[in-house]
């Protein structure tokens, strides 16, 4: 195209123009970019040469207390300690290798240990300081103090550090606390600039992880002078962090040590409500594990001989584990079938001592039958036949929708790790899991709680504590957070009818205060706090016709991990239902002889406080119930002395 | 106006263009570059091959990159203005599609060899050089016409929203600005300028409106970058340390600075990235209030010589290149500038000519190219 002349005149004089004026908007510009250097380095000079020739300014973070965590009475179950300990920093030591090697005269440190450190260092940013050593006696400690002019880079610190003063007890609920790994920080978004410093603790498992973001708290700062060595001249100054929330859990620390002691040696479980809040007073899996151990840095033997033993110790078996409940089963078929139709409460069963379905036998676990029953005389005697015609005329269906309605199968919202949802089977699962259809004998064997059911001990107390008192009890672990009540869940009537639920009880009551009762034995006889229950034991497997021709007839000659899971549920005190209990023991042979008697103890203990009068023992059990209380391994009653701080 | 136009008699041609190269312009261009080789020896701690030999080596080819540029005719480089431009944005795509990650951020197209390459400094070129032939073609009475107004904004707008994809903020400001000081020299209406800047500021309320709802409009970390900015306290070991570092190193070199060599902050590893967007506070540290003003004074030069020439020239497209190639320049330093000294947030644009990075430079020598063909074979 052709321009003009005039048009190039015209575009001539418009682009001088613009130009003169975009020159001088670029000239305030300059000289406004002069000025704040004539301000930075004239003005405020000697304020920057100061803080730059004589002493460096650092800014350290300053992590928060954790949360503590109290028990319902307020007495402490997870604090923070003191912890001396010496860092290292890259950008200050210079030579880090010959720093560390200094260190490694003063202190206790062995070769694995440097070189982790010597790793560590070169990994983090020169400006982070890197733990080298921590839980420092206090005469290392101070012999690092003493020595810190030949040792650039390297600072003494004051931090806290998790302790669980009741050491085992709380181990599965509280979980502990570990520091950050590189894979943690892959799994979480958490742009917390906390958890880049090295070794910082973090609920690993339980309520420690679960109530992570509430316990942790907010960084502070303190801003530092350091000299050209990196030593600490003065502090600028400090801004706390926010300490993390405290936390009260409903767990009683007392009956929490008690149930613990009392499961001994086993690899059991128990666990207690209380009915009317659902408060879990004691979650217990035993055996269990000290978790300071895993806050200094398990040894490596110290967790082999955790995970190689077959009793599982880390496993919280109160709330992960999942066993078939056996006749704990039963209030669920028998409610089932009232609530179906299916069978009256006085309707009575003719038991031979086995039921016959096809060619398959059925037994009862009396080979010699009960004769006729009805509904209360055969959970009094856990009669086996009665519920399997009783399962078969109610239908799987009806019995899976009660056990969901009685909490199995149920995911409960607690705050801990890996929690069990159990199973309640019915058609639909069986297609979805196997792919194959339910078969009569599948119902038989769920009627009474073997085959595919499954439940865990909480949800076997849940039961118990919804029959007891027919609403929709909802477990709890968290009684308040920063102080704040939470309020308890209002459980809404279950809605179902209260005659089915008093023949259900009644049954439960004639289970451990009638003579015909599987656990007679471990009746109660304080009439203000009688116990209603039920036994069950549960088969791991059936004993085989080989080993029954070597004559292996009873469990006590089988090897331990195939024996049979004793159970055991109950409610007390009989007329105003206050508490629930379940007891699993693995393998521990039956229901009545190894699981009611713990589960006895437990609720007097609840029931009381304390250790309950003798007199609540029949007379003839009174003398060896005495001796067996003195036996108990119990944490001194003072608590534990010092050594952890409040703060 | 077409080449048929130039007086090609008084246009020199042959090695006699060599006599018309605008020399202050190269000597100034080398002064600085010659300061970021001494600073980049400085913070080494004394040694050359770190950063400063390859520099050096990319001065050079960079330098010898300009003259040969220089020595086309301009009329050659207006018609394949629409060319680069194309060139830079099909680039632009490919890095978006298979680009490598870095800081990141994808900003980079490796060619294999190590030889990488950032469209997006190759693009704040061609954008000058389409926008300037574009209001080289377009009629002068049509220039303030929504319509062509708004095909300027949509050649600027493409690059833009591919660089703020990667995400490079500071980049895409500066290919806005650059492309805007083409308009605004070119004669667009001032209503307009008046209007984006409204329209700009009321974006910038909507921002921060929006932040922690469910439409926020930028990044976390972008509005991280600008609390530490208002406040470097906020973030005391994140950015807000760079900060903090950088002004002690500004603030203690005072007059006259501590001495070459002699920076205890960038000695002593307190400065990030000192070889690069933090450079000009090492200068600050060792040569004082002098150094900084005189590297200024120095950029200053620069971008004045270029106006000088610009206005001097009457050929159109010739004047608004090198209008916007200076503006571009003159951002370039004026941003790292106002960044380090706490000015303007941290963004990420390094020192032009000082930083070490390679085709950052290269492409800049480039530019300058372009300036001088239009300075050898302006209209007389």
């Amino acid at each position: 195209m052709r321009r003009t002349t005039r048009d190039a005149i015209d575009s001539y004089r418009g682009i001088s123009r613009r130009g003169m004026l975009l020159g001088s908007m670029q000239a305030i510009f300059v000289g406004t970019l002069a000025f704040r250097m004539r301000y930075l380095q004239v003005d405020q000079a000697d304020q920057f040469r100061l803080l730059a020739e004589e002493n460096s300014i650092k800014v350290r973070l300053l992590p928060p207390a954790r949360g503590l965590i109290f028990d319902r009475n307020g007495t402490l179950v997870a604090g923070n300690e003191q912890n001396y300990r010496i860092t290292i920093t890259r950008e200050d030591a210079g030579d880090t290798d010959d720093v560390l090697g200094r260190l490694a005269r003063l202190l206790p440190l062995t070769d694995a240990e440097i070189e982790d450190t010597r790793k560590e260092v070169a990994r983090r940013s020169p400006t982070l300081p890197i733990t080298v050593a921590d839980r420092l006696s206090w005469t290392d400690f101070s012999s690092v103090a003493v020595n810190a002019p030949a040792l650039p880079g390297v600072s003494t610190e004051v931090g806290l550090s998790r302790v669980y003063p009741l050491g085992p007890d709380f181990a599965h609920v509280l979980g502990y606390v570990g520091p950050v790994s590189d894979y943690d920080l892959s799994k979480l978004s958490d742009p917390d600039p906390l958890l880049q410093i090295p070794r910082f603790q973090i609920g690993k498992l339980g309520v420690e992880a679960r109530l992570e973001k509430e316990l942790r708290g907010k960084a502070g700062t303190r801003r530092i002078e350091v000299n050209a060595t990196g030593r600490i001249m003065r502090e600028l100054n400090r801004k706390e962090g926010d300490p993390g929330e405290n936390v009260q859990i409903t767990i009683d620390q007392k009956l929490q040590n008690y149930v613990l002691a009392r499961l001994g040696e086993d690899s059991a479980a128990a666990m207690v409500l209380d009915v009317q809040t659902g408060d879990i007073l004691a979650a217990v899996s035993a055996p269990s594990f000290d978790p300071n151990l895993f806050v200094r840095g398990i040894s490596g033997p110290d967790y082999r001989a955790l995970t190689e033993n077959d009793h599982r110790p880390l496993a919280d078996k109160s709330v992960q584990g999942a066993y078939p409940p056996g006749s704990t089963f039963k209030m669920v078929t028998a409610l089932a079938a009232m609530g179906s139709g299916a069978i009256s409460e006085d309707e009575t069963v003719y038991c031979r001592g086995y039921t016959e379905l096809g060619n398959r036998r059925f037994h009862c676990w009396k080979r010699g039958g009960h004769g006729h029953v009805n509904l209360v005389e055969s959970l009094e005697q856990s009669c086996d036949v009665f519920f399997y015609e009783v399962a078969q005329r109610t239908g799987i269906e009806n019995i899976s929708a009660m056990a969901r309605r009685l909490g199995i199968g149920e995911k409960f919202d607690l705050p801990m790790s890996a929690i069990s949802e159990g199973l309640a089977p019915d058609k639909a699962w069986k297609l979805g899991r196997y792919g194959k259809s339910w078969l009569i004998g599948d119902t038989l064997n769920a009627g009474i709680g073997q085959g595919y059911v499954l439940a865990s001990p909480l949800q076997l107390a849940v039961m118990s504590a919804r029959i007891s008192t027919g609403r929709a009890v909802m477990p709890r672990l968290i009684r308040a957070i920063g102080g704040t009540e939470l309020s308890p869940f209002d459980a809404p009537a279950l809605g179902l009818n209260e005659n089915h639920l008093r023949a259900v009880r009644k049954g439960m009551f004639q289970v451990s205060n009638s003579r015909r009762g599987t656990a007679y034995g471990s009746r109660i006889v304080d009439d203000t706090m009688r116990m209603a229950g039920k036994t069950g034991t549960s088969q791991v497997r059936n004993i085989t016709a080989a080993e029954r021709a070597r004559g292996v007839t009873s469990n006590s000659d089988l090897p331990w991990e195939r024996r049979d899971h004793a159970l055991f549920i109950s409610f007390a005190p009989f007329d105003d239902p206050r508490i629930a209990v379940s007891v699993v023991v693995e393998h521990g042979g039956g229901g009545s002889t190894t699981a009611a008697p713990i589960a006895r103890d437990i609720v007097l203990q609840a029931l009381n406080d304390g250790f309950p009068p003798l007199t609540a023992y029949p007379k003839s059990q009174r003398n060896r119930i005495e001796a067996e209380r003195d036996a108990l391994p119990l944490r001194d009653p003072q608590g534990p002395s010092g050594g952890y701080s409040r703060a | 106006m077409s080449y048929l136009e130039y007086n090609v008699k008084t246009v020199p041609v042959g090695l006699r263009k060599i006599l018309y190269v605008n020399w202050p312009l190269v000597v100034l261009l080398t002064a600085v570059a010659s300061i970021g080789f001494l600073m980049l020896y400085s913070v080494a701690g004394g040694r050359l091959e770190i950063w400063a030999e390859p520099q050096m080596k990319r001065f050079a080819i960079g330098m010898t990159g300009m003259l040969v540029i220089g020595l086309v005719p301009i009329w050659f480089w207006r018609n394949v203005s629409a060319v680069a431009y194309i060139v830079a944005l099909l680039l632009l795509v490919a890095v978006d599609l298979f680009g490598s990650v870095g800081m990141g951020a994808q900003r980079w197209i490796e060619f294999g060899a190590g030889l990488r390459l950032q469209p997006s400094e190759l693009m704040k070129v061609a954008l000058v050089m389409l926008l300037a032939a574009y209001y080289d073609w377009l009629d002068i009475q049509k220039t303030s016409h929504p319509l062509w107004v708004l095909i300027a904004v949509a050649i600027i707008l493409m690059p833009t929203f591919l660089v703020l994809k990667q995400p490079d903020l500071g980049t895409a400001i500066l290919l806005v600005a650059g492309g805007a000081i083409v308009m605004f020299v070119a004669g667009v209406s001032l209503w307009y300028f008046g209007t984006v800047i409204a329209l700009v500021v009321a974006l910038v309320f909507a921002v921060f409106e929006s932040r922690g709802t469910t439409w926020q409009l930028i990044k976390d970390y972008q509005f991280r970058r600008i609390d530490t900015f208002l406040d470097p306290g906020s973030d005391p070991l994140g950015a807000g340390y760079n900060i903090t570092q950088a002004q002690i190193a500004l603030g203690s070199g005072g007059w006259a600075g501590k001495g070459f060599m002699q920076g205890t902050q960038s000695r002593l590893n307190f400065l990030p990235e000192k070889h690069t967007d933090f450079i000009f506070t090492t200068l600050a540290e060792e040569f004082g209030f002098v150094g900084t003003l005189s590297l200024l004074s120095l950029y200053v030069l620069i971008v004045g010589f270029c106006i000088g020439s610009a206005m001097s020239n009457r050929d159109r497209y010739s004047s608004l290149l090198t209008y916007g190639v200076a503006g571009t320049f003159f951002l370039f330093f004026t941003v790292n500038m106002a960044m380090v000294t706490g000015l303007m947030p941290v963004v990420g644009v390094p020192l032009p000519l000082v930083s070490y990075g390679g085709t950052a430079m290269i492409i800049l020598l480039g530019a300058f190219g372009l300036v001088q063909s239009a300075h050898i074979h302006r209209p007389r």
